[in-house]
């Protein structure tokens, strides 16, 4: 079997000493799979995605992309290893036009070759873009900011793709059509890690999913299965658990 | 009248060149550097140094420089560019972990300070000229006298503004400097190698804040004080525009400039500093942004 996408396992990791937010966790993804982590609230899903990128420093464990070590690289070299991370907020350089946004991303890759039908692309995958090219990115929607930032991280020909709650702040009408995106985006060749807090709407899209609590990796299975798993509901929606 | 708003355009120049490295540093080390105005002295002072190495007889046209004092102007630049670089090293980069504000603006004070000394004690405290020549002014247009040597310093500044636009806007490490401002963190996960970027900004900063100086020095005097006497229309200029903006730190170091100018005829020189201040209470009372902030 080939090298998996993503593989992070027993990763320990936390921002300041002493204090672990991911207490071991494991995960894999293979390629071009989407997979999308699940969680209640400081689960400590948006810090695997931080500590993956770079961002966290890692105490413990490994973590793997196509078998080479990630951790230990600084976190503005990730791009050029092929690995692109949009964050949940603050994803897009609101001063800066559409187009030079997109100009940066395909700038971390180094090449400039095939820079003009990178370009192309992503206005053809995302044709609101195209009409607000010269526009500051700050000027623009909620779900418009989305699509730059998921257009940026693409500029730079990532293998692996992290979205840390595409969803977020986004009307049930844009979560679907974001959603969409991903799917087509994958068509790409892209392998997709996703972080949600709307779980249905994610796991309709992924293989495969994982379960996080307390910066643990609880349940791990098919996302058809997840979905159906009463577990599921009681550790990320306690909500639900008075309604069922 | 107009001979005076002249004259704020030159001193203008000045300081919008000198606010625009004070408003970069903000933007990108967010922090308030009370040594800027230092980089401003010593710019001076380094081309003084050189134009001793460099003096050429012949000058140009009717100026009171010659060619060897352009080669003096390079090479203070750079010198510091490298003295920024180094207080950066040795001063700031560590205390920028720390993650307190005021701690950098404290040990910028204390830069400041220690830089001012060494300034006396290297080149002494009487002041100095570049030139024992006389700039003489010449009417340029009716009502308006202004000297070469003035008309270069206006010309310098234009020219140096518009080529920063055009590398801000048109290059990759200017997009750069763009985008760490807005979001340094973001621009790390988008593959920007911060600590270059930030190297670069003072490297700007500080080449342009030497240009400052010497421009003051070649129309007004260097002396050990100069940057200090700068650094608070600097501010100004820098608030007054919308600190981060560059453009807003043009606009604010005319605006300083030729408020400071304009007042004279009314209430004199030695009110020239408190028009400043009253000028960015009133644009912050009203603007507490500044005329461009949150806009580059």
């Amino acid at each position: 079997m080939s090298e998996p996408a993503l593989a992070v396992r027993d990763v320990v990791a936390g921002y300041v000493p002493e204090v672990d937010i991911l207490r071991g966790v494991g995960l894999e993804v293979r390629e071009r799979e989407i997979v999308t982590v699940l969680g209640p609230n400081g689960a400590g899903k948006s810090t695997l995605m931080k500590t993956i990128a770079g961002l966290v420093p890692v105490r413990s464990g490994s973590i793997r992309m196509f078998g080479e070590d990630l951790v230990d690289v600084p976190a503005h070299r990730m791009v050029s290893r092929g690995l692109a991370y949009v964050p949940q907020t603050g994803n897009v350089f609101a001063r800066l036009s559409v187009q030079e946004n997109l100009e940066i991303g395909a700038a971390a890759r180094g090449a400039r070759d095939g820079f003009e039908e990178d370009l192309d692309r992503m206005y053809q995958l995302f044709p609101r873009l195209a009409e607000r090219r010269r526009q500051a990115a700050g000027t623009l929607s909620g779900g418009e900011r989305q699509m730059v930032a998921v257009a940026r991280a693409l500029m730079s020909r990532p293998r692996v793709l992290m979205l840390d709650e595409p969803s977020a702040g986004l009307s049930p009408l844009l979560v679907g059509i974001v959603f969409a995106k991903v799917r087509e985006v994958r068509e790409l060749g892209l392998t997709i890690l996703v972080v949600e807090q709307n779980a249905r709407a994610a796991l309709a899209i992924s293989d495969r999913g994982y379960v996080l609590a307390e910066g643990r990796d609880r349940i791990e299975g098919d996302a058809q299965a997840l979905l159906e798993n009463p577990e599921v509901g009681e550790l990320y929606l306690g909500a639900r658990r008075a309604l069922a | 009248m107009i001979q005076y708003f002249a004259d704020g355009i030159i001193a203008g120049a000045t300081i919008a060149l000198g606010a625009i490295g004070l408003t970069l540093t903000y933007n990108i080390l967010r922090f308030a550097n009370f040594a800027h105005g230092e980089f401003l002295t010593f710019g001076a002072y380094f081309a003084l140094l050189f134009a001793g190495f460099f003096a050429s007889a012949q000058t140009i046209g009717p100026l009171t420089f010659g060619w060897g004092f352009l080669v003096a102007v390079a090479a203070a630049l750079v010198l510091t560019a490298l003295l920024a670089l180094v207080l950066d090293r040795l001063l700031f980069r560590p205390l920028r972990r720390s993650d307190v504000i005021v701690t950098l603006v404290i040990a910028s004070f204390g830069a400041s300070l220690m830089l001012r000394n060494v300034v006396v004690f290297l080149w002494g405290s009487r002041p100095e000229y570049y030139s024992r020549n006389i700039a003489v002014s010449s009417e340029i247009l009716p009502g308006v006298r202004m000297s070469a040597d003035e008309l270069f310093v206006v010309a310098l500044t234009a020219a140096l503004m518009l080529a920063l636009h055009l590398f801000l806007t048109r290059t990759s490490l200017g997009r750069s400097m763009r985008a760490v401002s807005d979001d340094p963190s973001l621009a790390r996960v988008a593959g920007i190698d911060v600590q270059a970027v930030i190297r670069w900004t003072w490297i700007i900063g500080a080449g342009l804040a030497a240009v400052a100086g010497i421009l003051f020095g070649l129309t007004v005097q260097i002396s050990s004080e100069m940057g200090f006497n700068l650094i608070l229309p600097m501010f100004a200029a820098a608030i007054l525009g919308g600190i981060g903006s560059i453009y807003g730190a043009v606009l604010g170091g005319l605006i300083i400039g030729l408020a400071q100018e304009m007042s004279v005829p009314l209430i004199g020189a030695a009110y020239k500093p408190a028009v400043a201040f009253l000028l960015m209470f009133a644009i912050l009372l009203v603007y507490p942004k500044g005329i461009l902030g949150d806009r580059t």
